[in-house]
């Protein structure tokens, strides 16, 4: 009597010795951190979503814009002002001991300028208010969402997304070319001073030299493209802030998190920016 | 002192049109990956109602109250307030819905940069702006003296004392007279005497305004002073709801152990 044949085993080409049709998986050490990697840009791009929609709706949280004005603009001037006042004085002494080895001393002043408004104004100023304020924002955010008062907004029938993510994304759009253009005055000014302990050169002189033939094309761009370092500060400190979990080691992770990726996105997005404003404001 | 509660305290008998559920939860649950931690939970409030909820840690009692608010959406099942399922809803019509509420947290959820005068102003700030200056000073003083913190209020949270921001919380929960009182763990963390002066303080605002209110609670005795009716949660089912007689006369095993053990 033949032995009557299990549905499965009749079902499975494994065990009926037919050829195995096998999807290859790959190993989870790859797919781990490249489903975190489209997670994590899927999730800030949900999130910005909603930050758009509650940003552009009243009722507006006029009170809570300004805070964060005087927040992010007013409270980082100081710094911005010091590290704007250094990269002046370090590309001072360094563009004339180039430029005196070429011969191209009177190139000094434009050097200066150029290098200043167009190249290390703003990207300094992107840094260091990642640094500051982006670390600030996510730490703050952070502490709210795991002591549950971003909860205690929402249960308030207040929406979180408006009045804190937008206003704090908004100010930082708003201050960061403000920021920047403090951040050149005070690198010109201490760049020509370093220079005039050195050679003589007056502040009229130095600033006609250094602006003769410039146009707003190649000034105002550099500046307003600062913009979007603010965008892009703001949203990452907000969207690592508001999806905290866990305690305090939540809290510093989130802190740390808007720093490094806040920078590390400002820089890609330099290098973007630079080469858009090449190509649409020759 | 601890008062127990009785029927001269009890709000004023319910007409038949609040006799309906303001709060409806229909054959909720909710998983967090594959924790489940509510299965199937129905519970009705009607206007004027207590209802405290009691259960082991992890029982998903304060799940249940962040489904009530909207805090938490369901997996499946529905949340009805005012007879209005709020699964889905747009922002706006859940805000509107979410000013009947009051929420007080199990930590109280204090805004940590803002005074307790401004914590409690807050959400009148944003939502009774046809309020001046003022008046909105003066309600602000109403409430907690209502709590009986008229004299803190420029302190800050970090301040005071866990009872004394949980009184806090409970005036910003009321700020905006809501319809609806959710309460998780009020007594939570404090000694015997804080947490009968909480307790007195629910009955006693119950009373003047009349609200519906959810109580997630592990204290027993608390459960028994300021509620109307109770609901035993265990592995995300409601094993019992009724009132404590219910309670003590039932024969389920894990409403005789809890019981026993509270």
């Amino acid at each position: 009597m033949t032995a009557p044949v299990s549905t499965s085993v009749a079902m499975n080409p494994a065990m009926s010795g037919e050829p195995q049709t096998t999807v290859p998986h790959a190993p989870g050490f790859i797919t781990g951190p490249v489903n975190n990697f489209f997670d994590w840009f899927g999730s800030l791009g949900i999130f910005f979503w909603q930050v758009l929609k509650a940003g552009v709706t009243p009722p507006y949280e006029w009170r809570e814009l300004v805070r964060q004005l005087d927040e992010v603009g007013s409270k980082s001037f100081p710094l911005i002002a010091l590290a704007g006042s250094a990269i002046g004085v370090v590309i001072s002494l360094e563009a004339r001991y180039s430029l005196s080895r070429f011969g191209a001393k009177s190139m000094f002043p434009a050097t200066l300028v150029y290098s200043v408004v167009q190249v290390m104004g703003p990207i300094v100023t992107g840094l260091i208010v990642s640094g500051r304020v982006g670390a600030g924002i996510g730490a703050e955010l952070a502490s709210m969402k795991v002591t549950e008062q971003i909860d205690a907004i929402e249960a308030s029938a207040i929406n979180p997304y408006r009045l804190l993510a937008a206003t704090r994304i908004l100010a930082c759009i708003l201050m960061m070319p403000l920021l920047t253009l403090g951040a050149d005055a005070f690198g010109l000014l201490t760049g020509w001073f370093a220079q005039t302990l050195v050679e003589p050169l007056s502040f009229h002189q130095f600033i006609e030299s250094g602006f003769h033939g410039a146009t707003f094309n190649a000034f105002l761009p550099p500046t307003f493209k600062t913009a979007v370092y603010g965008l892009i500060i703001g949203l990452i400190a907000c969207f690592q802030g508001m999806r905290t979990r866990g305690g305090a080691e939540g809290v510093g992770r989130a802190a740390t998190n808007s720093v490094v990726l806040g920078s590390l996105f400002v820089i890609l997005a330099d290098v973007v920016l630079v080469k858009f404003i090449l190509v649409v404001f020759p | 002192m601890v008062t127990a509660y009785n029927n001269a305290l009890a709000p004023e008998k319910p007409t038949p049109e609040s006799n309906l559920p303001i709060v409806a939860v229909k054959e909720v649950r909710k998983s967090f990956g594959v924790h489940r931690v509510l299965n199937g939970v129905s519970l009705n409030v009607a206007r004027g109602e207590t209802l405290a909820v009691l259960g082991r840690s992890g029982t998903g009692k304060s799940v249940l109250l962040r489904l009530i608010i909207g805090l938490e959406t369901p997996d499946s099942g529905s949340v009805c307030i005012d007879g209005q399922d709020i699964a889905g809803l747009p922002i706006d019509r859940m805000s509107e819905i979410r000013k009947q509420m009051g929420f007080l947290f199990q930590h109280a959820a204090l805004y940590d940069s803002l005074t307790v005068a401004e914590n409690v102003a807050f959400p009148l700030e944003h939502h009774r702006k046809d309020l001046s200056r003022s008046e909105r000073a003066d309600r602000v003083q109403h409430l907690l003296a209502e709590v009986g913190m008229e004299g803190d209020l420029r302190k800050m949270p970090s301040d005071i004392s866990g009872g004394m921001q949980k009184r806090v919380g409970l005036a910003r929960a009321l700020a905006l007279q809501p319809e609806i009182l959710l309460l998780d763990e009020p007594t939570a963390g404090l000694d015997p005497i804080s947490s009968g002066e909480i307790d007195d303080l629910i009955l006693k605002l119950q009373q003047e305004h009349q609200m519906a209110s959810i109580v997630v609670t592990h204290d027993l005795h608390s459960a028994k002073t300021i509620s109307s009716h109770l609901a035993l949660l265990d592995q995300g089912n409601v094993v019992i709801e009724g009132g404590f007689e219910d309670l003590q006369r039932s024969d389920i095993t894990f409403v005789m152990d809890f019981l026993k053990q509270a």
